[in-house]
Parts: structure tokens; C-alpha cells; sequence
């Protein structure tokens, strides 16, 4: 089995859970990493403080479709003001697998795209 | 049809970095169009410049210092002769890109202005495009672009039609294309562009590599090409010139070595080449890249073609077997120098690499430095093997089991 493109993974980047559009929602935000052409977007509908419903949509290599896939099981149901005290840390330790420095953007970029929804600042990491 | 089972060359035993080993398995590098590797004459030609004739060049009155220029102005020669140009008008530069840029600024300062047109193609490399772009931007001249056709090619007519405007006043168009490997017809373009009084630069970045080029036969107005694709060092490239052009021309840089008085206001240039060329040279590099090309010579530029087209011609018939996989760009290889873009059916190209290191096959994936043909083509990527004098049938053999295993992984589950 490879270390990297475990099953699960595959899993995820196949059949991506929370992917597609959601009309209407509250927050929004999009991005992309120029160096491989992933991009990724997501919609947000926001209940009592906490993120009721997402989708992400986009494109992008197996490891950036399968880590936004896996996060956002995460994400429904999390109090918005815990979101921006998730780290790159946190989600590498989620999806479980060794992600090296060059993948390291792939793996990040649904984070990325979910503390520019509810932070506004597209500049992290 | 290919009927021959080995490679035209054999040359992989003069390339120290081929005997490196991976995880205890050979090296496969189908990376030649980011950068070639170097054969031994190369770096021992760098390693015996430092460690014995090592000084600055053009002003030494000692004997050491006349050896060394006498090192770098000699590789000058041969790199001009190799590619069919005048020693004078052979202008070493840091490498394509700065080359593409000298003319941009030095020439397209003076020459381009508001309402002109700077026309360039879907194809290019961005160090093709982005200097046009700032050009642009400074003098209000409207950048244009010849269309990819689906096959990769470009059209003659829509050239006409553009200089027909009347308001083309440089054309600038890649030699062989990074990503499709599509080889243009470089001198017919340029006689186009000069009989419509325009002025013409052709990238040569993969072409020299690869083909054999006569800058003169080709005789448009800039050629430009880099020394680390074709076997020599990084740090230094080409940019022939014609003479009319280049002594027209206002200075690049200034500093040492390009002028011939300084005074206090002002100065006077030297001659070409240096007059494009301030500060202390590239010296080693330059001295490199001369140990290049006779390599290249040695083996003959014809033969390295035909080397590299029988390669492409086999990669693109076993390419042909992987049913999900898609080859971008000309059909066959006599249209494309040895360069393969693909699609690898439900694999993103980023995870084609990766998959592929895992079996030492170091494939590029990405952009290629070619975002605007990207979106032409309509793909945010794509995967990209390219082929150098080094590769062998064997070479290819391994890109397509290693693409076979990487169908598997994805396919299963």
C-alpha cells in the first residue's frame, strides 16, 4: 500500500463529501495555488454562531480534493470563532498520511479558502 | 513505424548524474526541457577553469588574465559558430529570459509606442510573454497573440492577417513549444514579419537543445536561447543579434566592461558583443557552455534529432496503449521536438509526478511557465515528459509501467 495515496484517500478524492455548490449561503471564498492549478471554493451557511452546512468545489491533485473531503466532516458543526485557531498542524495530523514540503499548499489550500470565508484574511499560512 | 530496437545514441555513461541512484534504483529523468543534464566535459571544463586559469577577463595585462579571456572569448566563438552566428553578434546574457529582456528594454523602449502592436503566440513561455506585458504597459502598445490551432500548431494566415493591420511592430514566437513540442516554422514566420517591416525575436530555449539551428538560414532580427538546456551550466544564455540592429541599439546594463570611456556625464559604448554585456562576465558558465556544444558538435545535431524523434515517435506509440491517457499537442513526432504532454485520466498531474518519483521517473507537472496556453488548452495542468541525448528506449519503458501503476492505484477502490 502507499504511504501517501492510502485507500481512504483515494476514497475521498473519488467520492468528496460536502462537494459542490450551496445556494444560498453566508460566507463565501476562493482560491488557488498557481504552482500546480489547484482551486478550491467554498459556500457556507452559518446557524447560531456555528457552520451549519459547507461545500467546497474546485479542482486540483488527489491530496487537495481528499484533505478538503476529510476537513470538512470537521468543519460542519464548528463554533466560527474556533475556525481560525486551526493550524496547518491540525489538518496535516487529520488526514494522517506524510505530506512533504511541496504538497504541504495542496493539503493547506481548503483551510486557506475557510479562514478567508469567515476571517476575511486570505493571507494565511 | 519504428523497426530499430535500440537508441541512435548511447551516451548515458558520459553523464556522471545518470549512475546516481534513487532508493537503490537508476536514475529515469524525462526532465530535459526544465533543464539538461551535463556531461563530463562540462564540469571538468568548469572545475579546470577555477582550479587553473582562473582571472577576470578583458583587462588583465598578465598572463593568467589573457588565458582566461582568451577561454571565454574562444567558447564565444564556438557557441556563435554552433548555432551559425557571428562571434560579434553572439551576446552572453544570464539566460533566455534576461535575453528576451535586453530586447525588450534596449530595443522596445525606442522602437514601440502607443498604437503599435507586440505580437506573440498561445504558446510561449511566460519569459516570452511577461516582458512583452511590461512593455506594453509602459508605452501603451496593444500585446497580441497568434491562436493554438487543436493540434498544437500555429497559423501562417493569421500572421499575415496581423501584420496586414500594419501596426506589428515586433513579433516574438517560441522555436519548439515547452509544452506541446511543437516546432514552428521559425524562418518562414520571420520572413513574413521582416517583408511587412516588422521586427522579429524567436525563443530558441528548446530549440538549440535539440535540433540543429542556423540562426543565420533562420535570420530573424533576435534569437535568443539559454546554456542550461542544452548541456551547459545555468547562469548564462545567448542572444544573437543582427548587426544593424544591435548597433543601433542603446545599451542594456551599464557598468564595467560595456563602455569604452567614462566620463563624468557621460560615456561612450564599446563594441559589440561587450557593449551589451557590463559588469565582470560569466566566465566559468561561458567556459562551460563552449565544452557544451562541443559535445553537442561531437555528436552531430542531426543525429541528436533523430535520436530524440525516434524516442518521441516510441513514447507516443506506447502512449498510445494507456487507454485514459491523453497526449496533448502534435500527433506525431515529426511535427514536435522531444517533448510529450499528457492527461492521465482521473489523475490529477501533480499525483502522476509523485507516483512516478516513487519509481525514480522524474516527470514534470504543472504550468510549465505557460499559464495564458493552459487556458487555452483548457486543462489547469498537465504532465510533461521530455526527453535529452541521455534517455534511451529503456527510459520510456519505465515512464509507461510507472504510468501503468499509477492508472492501477487510481483506478482501483
Amino acid at each position: 500500500m502507499d504511504d501517501l495515496y492510502r485507500d481512504y484517500i483515494l476514497e475521498h478524492y473519488k467520492r468528496p463529501r460536502n462537494f459542490g455548490e450551496l445556494l444560498p449561503h453566508d460566507l463565501e471564498a476562493h482560491d488557488h495555488n498557481p504552482l500546480c492549478g489547484d482551486e478550491m471554493g467554498v459556500h457556507i451557511r452559518v446557524e447560531d454562531g456555528k457552520i451549519a452546512e459547507l461545500r467546497f468545489h474546485g479542482q486540483g491533485c488527489a491530496i487537495s480534493q481528499a484533505a478538503a473531503s476529510i476537513a470538512s466532516e470537521e468543519y460542519v458543526g464548528m463554533p466560527l470563532d474556533e475556525l481560525p485557531a486551526l493550524d496547518g498542524d491540525w489538518l496535516i495530523e487529520l488526514l494522517g498520511i506524510p505530506i512533504s514540503a511541496t504538497r504541504r499548499k495542496c493539503a493547506l489550500l481548503n483551510l486557506k479558502v475557510m479562514r478567508g470565508a469567515v476571517t476575511g484574511d486570505a493571507s494565511w499560512p | 513505424m519504428e523497426t530499430t530496437t535500440t537508441s541512435l545514441l548511447d551516451v548515458r555513461a558520459d553523464f556522471p548524474i545518470m549512475s546516481r541512484e534513487i532508493d537503490g534504483r537508476p536514475l529515469v529523468y524525462l526532465d530535459s526541457a526544465a533543464t539538461s543534464q551535463k556531461p563530463t566535459p562540462v564540469i571538468e571544463a568548469m572545475d579546470r577553469y577555477y582550479r587553473h586559469s582562473n582571472a577576470n577577463v578583458h583587462r588583465g595585462v598578465y598572463r593568467l588574465a589573457q588565458e582566461a579571456t582568451d577561454l571565454f572569448e574562444g567558447a564565444r566563438e564556438r557557441v556563435a559558430a554552433f548555432t551559425g552566428g557571428q562571434t560579434e553578434t553572439t551576446i552572453f546574457t544570464r539566460n533566455a529570459t534576461e535575453a528576451i529582456n535586453l530586447v525588450a528594454y534596449a530595443w522596445g523602449r525606442e522602437h514601440v509606442g502607443p498604437g503599435d502592436v507586440v505580437l506573440i503566440t498561445q504558446l510561449e513561455h511566460h519569459s516570452n510573454i511577461v516582458p512583452w506585458q511590461l512593455l506594453c504597459q509602459e508605452t501603451g502598445a496593444e500585446l497580441r497573440y497568434l491562436d493554438v490551432a487543436d493540434d498544437g500548431t500555429l497559423s501562417l494566415d493569421q500572421l499575415d492577417e496581423e501584420l496586414a493591420g500594419g501596426r506589428v511592430k515586433l513579433a516574438a514566437f517560441a522555436h519548439v513549444s515547452n509544452v506541446l513540442g511543437t516546432i514552428n516554422p521559425v524562418a518562414e514566420m520571420a520572413a513574413r514579419v521582416r517583408a511587412a517591416g516588422a521586427t522579429s525575436l524567436v525563443d530558441g530555449s528548446q530549440g538549440v537543445p535539440q535540433l540543429p539551428v542556423d540562426v543565420g538560414a533562420i535570420d530573424a532580427d533576435f534569437y535568443a536561447w539559454t546554456g542550461h538546456k542544452a548541456l551547459g551550466p545555468t547562469g548564462i544564455g545567448v542572444l544573437h543579434g543582427r548587426r544593424e540592429v544591435l548597433e543601433a541599439m542603446r545599451p542594456f546594463l551599464g557598468g564595467g566592461d560595456m563602455i569604452r570611456t567614462v566620463d563624468f556625464q557621460e560615456s561612450t559604448w564599446n563594441d559589440l558583443p561587450w557593449k551589451f554585456e557590463a559588469g565582470t562576465s560569466m566566465i566559468a558558465e561561458g567556459v562551460g557552455l563552449g565544452a557544451a556544444v562541443d559535445y553537442l558538435s561531437g555528436l552531430g545535431m542531426e543525429r541528436v534529432r533523430a535520436h530524440e524523434h525516434q524516442l518521441t515517435a516510441y513514447a507516443l506509440e506506447r502512449l498510445a496503449d494507456i487507454e485514459t491517457l491523453r497526449v496533448i499537442g502534435p500527433p506525431d513526432a515529426d511535427g514536435r521536438g522531444g517533448v510529450i504532454s499528457f492527461e492521465l485520466g482521473g489523475v490529477h498531474p501533480h499525483d502522476v509526478a509523485e507516483l512516478l518519483d516513487r519509481d525514480n521517473v522524474c516527470i514534470r507537472a504543472g504550468h510549465h511557465c505557460a499559464m495564458p496556453l493552459m487556458r487555452r488548452l483548457g486543462v489547469p495542468a498537465t504532465a510533461r515528459a521530455s526527453f535529452g541525448p541521455y534517455n534511451t528506449r529503456a527510459d520510456v519503458d519505465a515512464l509507461v509501467d510507472s504510468l501503468g501503476r499509477a492508472r492501477d492505484l487510481f483506478g482501483e477502490s
